[in-house]
């Protein structure tokens, strides 16, 4: 850090933060613990099923509580913490050339809450056998009658509290993208990245109240006699999975819709050329976030809607894929013709635009309500969401993590070991999930900690493939821990002509405050 | 570069001890809330604790933030242009938490949104309230506080200091009284919230506007004592007019909830 800032002790900088490097780096702390304790719960469920029969976990309940804690934490204390709370932190005020956030006192209590958030869910683990619900929570499995400890209070408290900060995180990332903005940086140069994170923070804002609704319902159900999803006092169950799914299928593209803006920028930095169809690529992440509002059912078409209903629900849905194969398709048109460098953030975004690929076109197929029957609650569905959210996600965050280290620490990570670290992760995921595909197709049900010995061969394979996934994952570790330790000093634009975007006209690391000038960009390009 | 002197119009804020404690406050109430219900008969004493923490947390970050705007530095048409962005994007928040309550009360009530909607309205057994009684009188109180509460602020920017300290006296007064007559309500409604789908739909959309509006008068209350101090002058009074938005969301809230749950939903029940 240079010398003319001045910084505070460290129980003010870190406990009483206003400065948004400093909360974007908390939030990025967080994120690695919940992801060693989610991943360390995926791969324990990947040695159950290792071979049929039971191994190791003989409690199914304990199984279910792990299957349900995986989602939580990877959904909201990894992903969104580390793409919206982390980079979105760090990176928004300096792409649109702000010296901080709109709300810095909010900003650092929207950390703090999901802080809270994490430990009322570890508490939710280890308490009266753990909230066995799946994340998606559905009554009457969650009632009391099938849950009647307290853990799955805890879990929805947990939510209560993510949910809160989120929605106020959301609302200081909109004004600060709406009222900050450097002088000449209108809305149509702002760099793609803020881009996703408006239409995300929009998603956010709209979704989550929606959850919060529903999260309350469920806890007067459990705790007060109401009878919203209980059947014998009038209610029904599936009024939480619209209410649910309104939320949560959203939530799926607040997870992504960053990816997109980081691979965005990566993308034309490494190709020195702006992106293709920027306008084209703003207005598709708006798409998809509008569209996204009213696809919810189709996470339902097993729960006897009107074949009406579903027929809608199928064609909202296959909508969804013309913004997304515009944006893949602007992708590809942006490296044509471009003077590509494969560092290793370019290596993830290709990773990235392959799995998305992937992992979108089982999407239309599972959007089909007629191929849903078949599907439904098997592995199928496990692989689709796994390539499409999860290890796509994964693979933003890296490509992230590796294009921003330098900037974030002042020190970058070493090139030849960071590819090797691409290899394992890239080989190692997709022989995780790809057999998935095909164990799912011969119909292994989802949240079953035992199988049929037909389904022995795939599994095997997918349980190797995460052994390797878990050695990428150290190797990234000790990466990360070795660069921020002792990498080289990482210049202020170690990308060179094609990182244009604002962050890189500060120093590596940026300043304690930056943009205290505010910098001018009347008359500039758009910032890809 | 950094001198004493700012070169943006944006406000640094200093660091602050109150988010964390916030968030510490919040864990509390959520233990507290699962001490008190992790047995029958436990201690509702258990919520205390994280309620005050709370109740603390937004008194002394308030009092910071009045501070700020008091100090004729910190908040300039930037800054207050965001904050006036920042309680809209709040209010929208809110606006669908109201969202998934109306959505359960449908549910419940048309059967094209689902089969479990119950064919009668209310359910068997249940008597509703009466509509054109205490709902509409309610209706009417909220209405003309909505009018006083427009008064003060057009008082405010005419430069009527007494008409706005009376105007936001009466909109407090009206506020108190709602609450008053809705706790009135519930007290001798024939149904509980335990009493079915009818009851549960009831008492949540209810009760939750009915938080709101308790909220909003605190608000309010606030306003008037800094009216009163001498804050807020015709083109600074940002925190009177999040107040008064605020206030116009829990009226509005009211009107659908009237319509929606009181008019419509116990449309032709015969009271015997």
């Amino acid at each position: 850090m240079s010398d003319d800032h001045h910084k505070p002790s460290f129980a003010r900088r870190w406990f009483m933060s206003t400065n948004h490097k400093d909360i974007g780096t908390l939030y990025l702390i967080l994120a690695i613990i919940a992801a060693v304790i989610g991943g360390g719960m995926s791969w324990y469920i990947r040695l159950e099923l290792m071979e049929p029969g039971i191994q190791y976990i003989d409690d199914f309940q304990f199984y279910n509580v792990l299957v349900t804690a995986h989602g939580f934490l990877m959904v909201f204390f990894v992903v969104m913490p580390a793409m919206i709370g982390g980079f979105g932190n760090w990176f928004v005020p300096l792409m649109v050339g702000a010296p901080d956030m709109a709300f810095p006192r909010l900003n650092n209590i929207s950390f703090w809450l999901l802080a809270a958030g994490l430990i009322l869910l570890v508490i939710a683990g280890l308490t009266g056998g753990g909230p066995g619900t799946g994340w998606t929570v559905y009554p009457p499995l969650s009632a009391k009658d099938y849950h009647p400890g307290m853990a799955v209070d805890l879990g929805i408290l947990s939510l209560h509290l993510a949910g809160a900060s989120s929605i106020l995180g959301a609302a200081n990332f909109i004004t600060t993208i709406f009222n900050m903005r450097a002088p000449g940086m209108t809305i149509h140069r702002m760099p793609l990245f803020v881009w996703a994170i408006l239409v995300t923070a929009f998603l956010l804002l709209l979704a989550l109240p929606v959850l919060a609704g529903a999260l309350t319902m469920l806890l007067t159900d459990r705790n007060f006699g109401t009878s919203f999803f209980i059947v014998e006092g009038g209610g029904d169950p599936l009024l939480w999975q619209h209410l649910f799914w309104f939320f949560g299928h959203p939530e799926v593209y607040i997870i992504i819709i960053p990816a997109f803006g980081i691979i965005s920028e990566i993308v034309s930095t490494f190709s020195k050329k702006p992106i293709f169809g920027y306008l084209g690529m703003a207005y598709a992440m708006s798409a998809i976030g509008v569209v996204g509002f009213v696809v919810w059912a189709h996470h339902m078409f097993m729960t006897g809607l009107d074949v009406d209903t579903r027929a809608y629900f199928v064609a909202a849905t296959m909508v969804i894929a013309v913004p997304t194969g515009v944006k893949i398709f602007s992708w590809l048109a942006t490296m044509w013709g471009g003077s590509i460098e494969f560092k290793t953030p370019m290596l993830y975004a290709f990773g990235f635009i392959f799995l998305f690929v992937v992992g979108g076109v089982t999407g239309i197929t599972l959007a089909n309500a007629g191929m849903d029957v078949a599907f439904h609650d098997t592995y199928f569905v496990v692989a689709h969401f796994h390539y499409v959210m999860a290890i796509a996600a994964i693979f933003a965050m890296f490509a992230g993590f590796f294009y921003w280290i330098g900037k974030m620490c002042g020190r970058q990570y070493n090139e030849g070991l960071a590819k090797l670290q691409f290899w394992i992760f890239f080989i190692g995921v997709n022989i995780l999930f790809f057999p998935q595909h095909f164990s799912g197709m011969a119909g292994m049900p989802r949240r079953i900690p035992d199988y049929p010995d037909p389904y022995a061969g795939w599994n095997y394979v997918s349980s190797i493939g995460a052994l390797i996934t878990a050695i990428g994952t150290f190797l990234f570790l000790y990466i990360a821990w070795t660069t921020i330790r002792s990498g080289e000093k990482a210049e202020a634009n170690p990308w060179g002509e094609g990182a244009t975007t604002l962050e890189w006209s500060v120093d590596s690391p940026a300043p304690f405050h930056t943009h205290e000038i505010l910098p001018d960009m009347t008359g500039k390009a758009p910032a890809e | 570069m950094s001198s004493d002197a700012k070169n943006h119009p944006f406000h640094m804020v200093e660091p602050s001890l109150w988010p964390f404690v916030g968030a510490f406050a919040a864990l509390t109430t959520a233990i507290g809330f699962v001490i008190y219900k992790a047995t029958p008969d436990g201690p509702l004493l258990a919520t205390l604790p994280g309620f005050l923490l709370i109740v603390f947390t937004f008194y002394i970050w308030g009092r910071d933030i009045v501070r700020e705007a008091n100090n004729g530095v910190d908040h300039t048409e930037p800054v207050k242009h965001g904050l006036r962005m920042g309680m809209v994007l709040f209010i929208t928040s809110e606006v669908m938490f109201f969202f998934a309550f109306f959505w359960a009360y449908f549910n419940a009530n048309i059967p094209f949104l689902s089969f479990a909607a119950s064919d009668v309205w209310p359910p068997e057994g249940i008597v509703p309230l009466e509509t054109w009684d205490l709902p509409f009188l309610n209706t009417m109180i909220l209405l003309t506080s909505g009018a006083t509460v427009t008064y003060a602020h057009h008082s405010l920017r005419a430069g009527n200091r007494s008409g706005l300290t009376k105007g936001l006296f009466l909109t407090v007064v009206l506020g108190v009284l709602f609450t008053a007559l809705q706790a009135y309500e519930y007290m001798h409604a024939t149904f509980s919230i335990t009493d079915g789908i009818y009851g549960s739909t009831f008492y949540l959309a209810t009760g939750f506007h009915g938080f709101h509006v308790i909220v909003g008068t605190i608000l309010l209350i606030i306003c008037y004592f800094r009216a009163v101090k001498g804050d807020f002058t015709d083109n600074a009074h940002v925190g009177f007019e999040a107040a008064a938005w605020y206030w116009h969301f829990v009226d509005v809230v009211w009107l659908f909830l009237f319509c929606c749950v009181y008019w419509w939903g116990g449309y032709g029940f015969v009271h015997g």
